[in-house]
């Protein structure tokens, strides 16, 4: 650079420290970002970089990229970075911001992620007003996937997906930010554009604007910004520029729609979460008598039971599974439970997997059980090849059908939903054959079963039901064995 | 090599590894003192340049450029009473 002697230059605008000095995403190319030339995501990529220096919050900042062409944010900005799945970039600012509420979040979405797929995600933010900085780029079309229809694309214009241009019978155009101003939540919601100096300026105002509003810890703020696509309109960077302004703006007009932060509340500094001993009385089961020290009492010290309980849904195999594990868990084991079920509520199959161990449990799933309650044929059928040599098979039926592939394992088939009956109930039945699993397995003590079975069965009448049920099932099994033994 | 007029109170300097051609800064620029090159850079882009006079500092070319370092925009500090330290002088 050459330069007079008397005159020393200084830098007055230049790259934002907010960005990486080079982009790893290709090997060649790391001084240059992926966009078309005259795209508006550099430009506002700038002004968002250029806002995040001036408010020194580079080491807090985590920006959510969408999908779209600013997927690639990420690679751009030296700041945390979370890439969204389409649509859900304010879901997952959400959690971030919860999780990390000194952090400043900002979701940066375009046209086709915000206001079509995820348009549930960002009007139910807004609607909770969410602590976030939301910036909205809309270009008025799908460009990253070659120019589809969008919500936000104008009547009569041309798309790959409106041919004839857009009509009626396509729709209007969406107004995000309108929709978003009738909710009494957001703080900050403003429409600028990219559409001439004069509006580039006022846009770099808004945006910081809209991240100063969450650093003072005010709400929700968006910027919807108006921004050319020259590639997929088919314009030069200029036209496209100048189209912004001169038929974008007539349909989605500029200026602020919502601004409430002279009277919003600042919540910078969340109510700490409750202490863990608070939580039985906030969520009202302090007087259940959960015991204040669990320990394993009378369980076998290598003790790791794996049970597969399965029925009709509406026969109760995932009561019974439940009152298996919270009776392991009231004897201090570690126990899981994992339901597996299909939509119906009665009728279809249901079935639900029980783990309970003295050591940690590595995974929820039983695929090979020790025990299988089987609550009717077809649940037999299914499952009674993966019952675990020595094992047992409960089953709900006089004999196990014929063509069931079973060996090496023990066979307790009983008509138990008769044998309820005659107790009472036939729908008692799955508690009959939960006696019986516990008479042969885990050793768990009484107490922790009366208990479990307490606080999952509320009704007086149906307790006592199934408490002599379990009884009858206890009975039931230790008869079957006696003649086993008899037998041999 | 770009010669600076002594009364200019600014000048821009170009990355040309990054510019992409796009002419958002010709348009955008006020005293018009930005032109595409001739000749292409490696990736195949004619690239913005300074003319090398008229440049008033005013960063308009840097607020409209998509390129996140494509531009540089420098002003002129002049020599003054306060100008070792002190605030910038403005021409």
């Amino acid at each position: 650079m050459s330069s007079e002697p008397e005159v020393s230059w200084e830098i007055a605008r230049s790259k934002p420290a907010s960005f990486y000095s080079t982009y790893e995403r290709k090997d060649e190319l790391q001084h240059a970002t992926h966009y078309c030339p005259g795209c508006g995501h550099g430009i506002i990529h700038k002004m968002l970089a250029q806002a995040i220096d001036d408010l020194g919050i580079q080491d807090r900042t985590v920006l959510i990229s969408p999908v779209g062409c600013s997927v690639f944010a990420y690679y751009y900005f030296d700041v945390g970075n979370v890439q969204a799945a389409h649509g859900r970039a304010p879901a997952v600012a959400t959690a971030v911001k919860r999780s990390r509420p000194g952090s400043v979040v900002i979701a940066y979405q375009g046209d086709g992620d915000l206001s079509a797929i995820g348009s549930a995600e960002i009007l139910h933010a807004a609607n909770r007003g969410e602590a976030l900085t939301v910036i909205f780029v809309n270009n008025a079309i799908y460009s990253m996937t070659g120019g589809q229809m969008a919500p936000t694309t104008l009547m009569g214009q041309t798309s790959t997906t409106s041919p004839q241009g857009r009509g009626a019978h396509e729709g209007y155009p969406l107004h995000v930010s309108e929709l978003l101003a009738t909710l009494e939540a957001p703080v900050y919601i403003e429409r600028v554009g990219l559409g001439d100096n004069k509006q580039i300026a006022q846009a770099a105002r808004a945006v910081r604007r809209a991240l100063d509003n969450q650093v003072r810890g005010l709400g929700f703020s968006l910027v919807e910004i108006l921004s050319p696509c020259p590639t997929i309109w088919k314009m030069t960077p200029v036209e496209a520029q100048h189209w912004v302004r001169d038929v974008m703006e007539g349909t989605f007009p500029l200026g602020v729609l919502r601004d409430r932060t002279q009277s919003a509340q600042s919540d910078a500094v969340p109510a700490p979460p409750p202490l863990l001993s608070a939580v039985p009385r906030i969520l009202g089961i302090a007087k259940t008598g959960l015991p204040a020290e669990p320990s394993a009492v009378g369980a076998a010290p290598d003790l790791n039971l794996q049970v597969r309980m399965a029925g009709f849904g509406g026969q109760g195999v995932l009561l019974i599974g439940e009152v298996l594990a919270e009776a392991g868990l009231d004897a201090g084991l570690e126990v899981s439970w994992l339901p597996s079920y299909g939509p119906e509520m009665r009728s279809g199959t249901s079935n639900c997997h029980v783990r309970l161990a003295r050591e940690l449990i590595d995974s929820p799933l039983v695929a090979h059980p020790d025990v299988l309650v089987a609550m009717n044929e077809p649940s037999v059928r299914k499952f009674c090849a993966m019952v675990r040599a020595g094992g047992w098979i409960l089953y709900n039926g006089e004999t196990l059908p014929e063509d069931c592939d079973w060996k090496d394992v023990h066979v307790l088939a009983r008509p138990f939903t008769r044998i309820a009956k005659d107790l009472g109930d036939a729908r008692a039945a799955n508690m009959v054959m939960l006696g019986a699993l516990l008479e042969i397995a885990g050793n768990l003590p009484r107490t922790s079963i009366e208990s479990a079975l307490g606080r999952l069965v509320r009704n007086p009448r149906w307790l006592a039901l199934d408490e002599a049920a379990l009884a009858s099932g206890r009975k039931l099994m230790r008869e079957a064995c006696a003649e086993a033994n008899h037998a041999s | 090599m770009t010669t600076v007029h002594h009364r200019d109170a600014g000048q821009l300097r170009v990355d040309t590894n990054e510019c992409k051609g796009c002419g958002l800064c010709i348009e955008a620029c006020p005293p018009k003192v930005i032109r595409l090159e001739e000749s292409l850079n490696p990736y195949g882009y004619r690239t913005a340049t300074y003319m090398g006079a008229g440049c008033t500092g005013c960063g308009i070319c840097f607020l409209v450029c998509p390129e996140p370092g494509a531009i540089t925009v420098l002003r002129a500090r002049r020599p003054g009473p306060a100008a070792a330290s002190g605030p910038q002088v403005r021409p």
